[in-house]
């Protein structure tokens, strides 16, 4: 076991943690604003898939990540789009829906990859990487969590931010009740619609951006279906950290290295049939649900349209 | 009768007052098979206290929600301060100075006082906490309240939500304010405390709209009172008049307002005894005649209940029900009486506690097996719990047999016998339905109530548990459903009747008891002296 922990294996298994992580985060981050307004958004796979495509597509023809990532999140709003007309507006239900947005992004960006790509399966270069200074000096550490793509430390900074709309913002307020009592935010005279259609937006902008990242960053490719169950995931996230960004966090840290440990333990030389270790993440999932599950509290207005009046 | 209460509107304005705060001009609003309110015309002044009295229906809550913005009407205007406006959204009516305290609270229950009250500033600023201590400060100085600005909405009392609600209201200094049935979750004491702050504020000057359908309150605390009845404004009696009228008059003035007759004083009144009893608080007390000599029907010994989330466990509950009687249990909701009724029904496991039924341990019976022995349950969620709201009403009858004969045989139901005794039980209890194939949900509260009572007191009752049976009910379902819990008494079951509403306890009970905290405080004999006795056991001070 001691030759298990050498530097080479834990630097690359917290670098893989945090590249895999981070689609993760933030999906689970903007599943989490979602979910606090009221909108169960099933359709976050659909969306990380969405915005994969088009922040390959931006990146590869302009050659510039940040485009990549704009036009990702760009993407991911526009399949959030559907939810905001469909669900909120309309009041349709947000699970067919949201199961609708799934499927139809997974055949959408297959064809469309079919059609592009299938002949030349282009590769992005290496994504432009920066180092923290000093920190990334750190034995261990500094390779492993400070020598990352920018998009990666405005992420945690997005954490932070979260946190502190989420406490002492009146749109902080607005959200909470929008999940809890979309009344009382009615008649309040904040108006429940476009709280929870910007909710959705958020979603969507950074579902997008998280696929972005994964097809841009993490791969350097886009392949049909590489999303792999990361919405899934994300919205488990969302549901277990309680409105808490800093849990979604922690558990996209977990979730990322349980799928960071492939090339990790490649790396260090030991030899465990792939395939169980690419179960390890959805091991992970079922024992995090087992485990705390009982204790999620979701809003009690989740997955319910708002109709004014209407009981 | 519009006329006239248009003649008496223009001509009695009290003086110092010339431009109501708000004022309707024939307003009319309709839902789909409905008019809601037609051609309605009133106004509301400054300094005045308005009650707006009626029935269930009669378009209290549409009037109001038209001026807190959640509805707009039809035809006809709305005046604010003497200008028209259309009211298109609660924003709009805030902006108008027009503040909202609806029925249901409407607060959210998982941000704290004073977060809820900074609900609805603009989003990209962060929280003026200061600032809204400050204005919190400043009206709980008004309103005479102590509450805790960080204590967790879901923490406080219903009466202490609905002092966070009025405050809201009042936020932005309002200068009218409604209030949609006030009182229908308070206690005594939270009534009383009510009507100082409401007596405070029209002091100050504003104009308060109290609606409510309790003549009781109405005299107590209107300066005027607008009687309103199926949409239309049936009549309205000024402060001047109000002052110089005796109780008796008010009483007949209103009632023949309400229950519609031509001329007001021309009311026969034994046609209105029923309401009467109800609006003035049951005098028709039930005659004890139970008879306690023989064994308990019911008897429940030391029942213990597991806590559950957000819900008040029994504990240590004993009491006894004869046959025939009919035990009231009292109490401010939630209590414990969600728990006791379930236990009695079987729906819920006992920690500790024996229960008995004539002799025969039940403890550990289930639902099937209460149900067998005769004991029935009416619960209080009448379209969740206690009907299928897309069956029919001929399904939803035999809802608690469902595999037994001799409706289903060998597994096949008998649809033409279910439809024929649906038709019966139908023509019986006078459930108003278009056919017995109606889904039940499509049916009003007093309707589906009527259903339930149908099901559960049926011939083989032993014994009844009926959880808030009038709840929501307007006055005349009220006492149909009154009626039939007395006239299952007579036949020998054994009732107890769990309310919110003393009077209406103190009408049918033989006995009342009173939950405080999971524990039966007391079980007091209903004679003249019970409504107080209960009143001091409700707020927890020792059996009298």
């Amino acid at each position: 076991m001691r030759a298990l922990f050498t530097e080479p294996f834990l630097v690359s298994l917290l670098f893989g943690a945090v590249t895999a992580g981070l689609p993760l985060l933030l999906a689970g981050l903007g599943e989490q604003i979602s979910e606090k307004a009221g909108v169960l958004n099933i359709g976050l796979e659909g969306m990380m898939l969405i915005g994969a495509y088009t922040g390959f597509l931006a990146t590869y023809r302009t050659g510039s990540f940040w485009f990549g990532f704009l036009a990702g999140g760009v993407g991911g709003m526009s399949a959030a789009l559907i939810v905001l007309l469909l669900c909120i507006r309309k009041g349709l239900n947000q699970i067919v829906i949201g199961i609708a947005i799934t499927v139809g992004a997974e055949g959408l960006t297959s064809l469309l990859h079919f059609v592009q790509f299938s002949r030349s399966y282009p590769r992005l270069a290496a994504a432009p990487i920066f180092a923290v200074p000093a920190f990334s000096r750190i034995p261990v550490l500094g390779r492993g969590l400070f020598s990352h793509n920018p998009l990666v430390y405005l992420s945690w900074a997005l954490v932070g931010l979260l946190t502190w709309v989420f406490r002492s913002t009146y749109l902080g307020l607005s959200l909470e009740a929008a999940g809890n009592k979309p009344a009382a935010l009615d008649a309040a005279g904040v108006d429940v619609v476009r709280t929870r259609s910007f909710a959705v937006l958020c979603t969507g902008f950074l579902a997008g951006l998280g696929g972005a990242y994964m097809a841009n960053v993490g791969a350097g490719l886009f392949v049909p279906f590489m999303t792999g169950g990361a919405g899934v995931i994300g919205i488990v996230l969302a549901m277990l950290a309680r409105g808490r960004p800093l849990w979604v966090l922690i558990g996209a840290a977990l979730f990322g290295a349980s799928l960071a440990m492939t090339t990790a333990l490649q790396v260090a030389g030991i030899d465990v049939p792939t395939d169980v270790v690419q179960m390890l993440p959805f091991a992970v999932v079922m024992l995090v649900l087992v485990i705390f599950a009982r204790h999620s509290m979701l809003p009690s207005a989740l997955g319910t349209p708002y109709v004014r009046g209407g009981r | 009768m519009i006329n006239a209460t248009q003649a008496v509107q223009s001509t009695e304005a009290p003086r110092g007052f010339p431009i109501p705060v708000a004022a309707l001009r024939r307003i009319t609003k309709r839902f789909p098979g409905v008019v809601a309110l037609d051609r309605v015309s009133l106004e509301f002044h400054a300094g005045e206290i308005h009650v707006l009295l009626g029935e269930n229906g009669a378009g209290k809550s549409t009037l109001v929600s038209l001026l807190a913005g959640m509805q707009e009407p039809d035809e006809g205007e709305i005046l604010i301060d003497g200008l028209p406006v259309s009211i298109d959204s609660p924003r709009h009516s805030m902006d108008l100075g027009i503040g909202a305290v609806f029925q249901r609270v409407s607060l959210v229950p998982s941000l704290t006082v004073i977060e809820n009250l900074m609900l609805g500033g603009s989003w990209l600023r962060s929280l003026a906490r200061g600032a809204a201590l400050r204005r919190f400060d400043e009206l709980s100085a008004l309103l005479a309240t102590r509450i805790d600005p960080d204590a967790p909405m879901s923490g406080l009392s219903l009466g202490e939500q609905q002092q966070v609600e009025i405050m809201r209201a009042l936020w932005r200094d309002e200068k009218l304010l409604l209030l949609d049935e006030p009182t229908s979750m308070l206690t005594p004491q939270g009534v009383a405390d009510l009507g100082r702050m409401m007596h405070r504020l029209k002091e100050k000057g504003v104009a308060l709209i109290l609606v409510t359908h309790k003549l009781l309150e109405a005299y107590e605390f209107g300066d005027r009172i607008s009687v309103l009845r199926l949409g239309t404004v049936a009549g309205d009696i000024a402060p001047q008049r109000l002052q110089t009228m005796s109780e008796a008059e008010r009483t007949e003035t209103v009632i023949g307002l309400m229950f519609g007759a031509a001329d007001p004083g021309a009311v026969p009144a034994q046609d209105h005894e029923d309401e009467l009893a109800i609006l003035l608080g049951g005098k028709l007390r039930r005659a004890g005649s139970v008879d306690r000599s023989k064994p308990a029907k019911l008897s429940a010994r030391a029942l213990v209940t597991m806590p559950d989330f957000a819900e008040t466990p029994l504990h240590a509950v004993s009491f006894e029900l004869w046959a025939g009687e009919v035990l009231g249990i009292a109490g401010v909701d939630g209590n414990g009486q969600k728990h006791l009724a379930e236990v009695l029904a079987g729906q819920r496991s006992l920690r500790q506690g024996r229960l008995e039924l004539a002799g025969f341990d039940i403890t550990r019976g289930r639902v099937p097996e209460r149900r067998l022995r005769g004991i029935r349950y009416v619960t209080d969620d009448r379209l969740g719990e206690g009907t299928v709201g897309t069956f029919s009403v001929a399904t939803n009858l035999v809802l608690k047999e469902i595999g037994a004969s001799p409706f289903w045989r060998h597994g096949i139901s008998d649809w033409p016998l279910i439809y024929q005794s649906a038709r019966e039980q139908i023509l019986r209890n006078d459930i108003r339905t278009p056919s017995e194939l109606t889904p039940v949900g499509k049916l009003s509260g007093g309707n589906v109530q009527k259903v339930l009572l149908a099901r559960e007191l049926d011939a083989e009752a032993n014994v009844a548990i009926l959880n808030k049976p009038t709840y929501g009910l307007d006055l005349h379902n009220q006492r149909l459903a009154l009626d039939r819990i007395v006239a299952a008494a007579a036949r020998g079951v054994a009732v107890i009747v769990i309310s919110t509403d003393l009077d209406e306890l103190l009408e049918i009970s033989d006995r009342v008891g009173v939950m405080f905290r999971g524990s039966l405080a007391g079980i007091v004999e209903n004679d003249a002296a019970a409504g107080s006795k209960v009143r001091r056991l409700m707020t927890g001070s020792a059996a009298a």
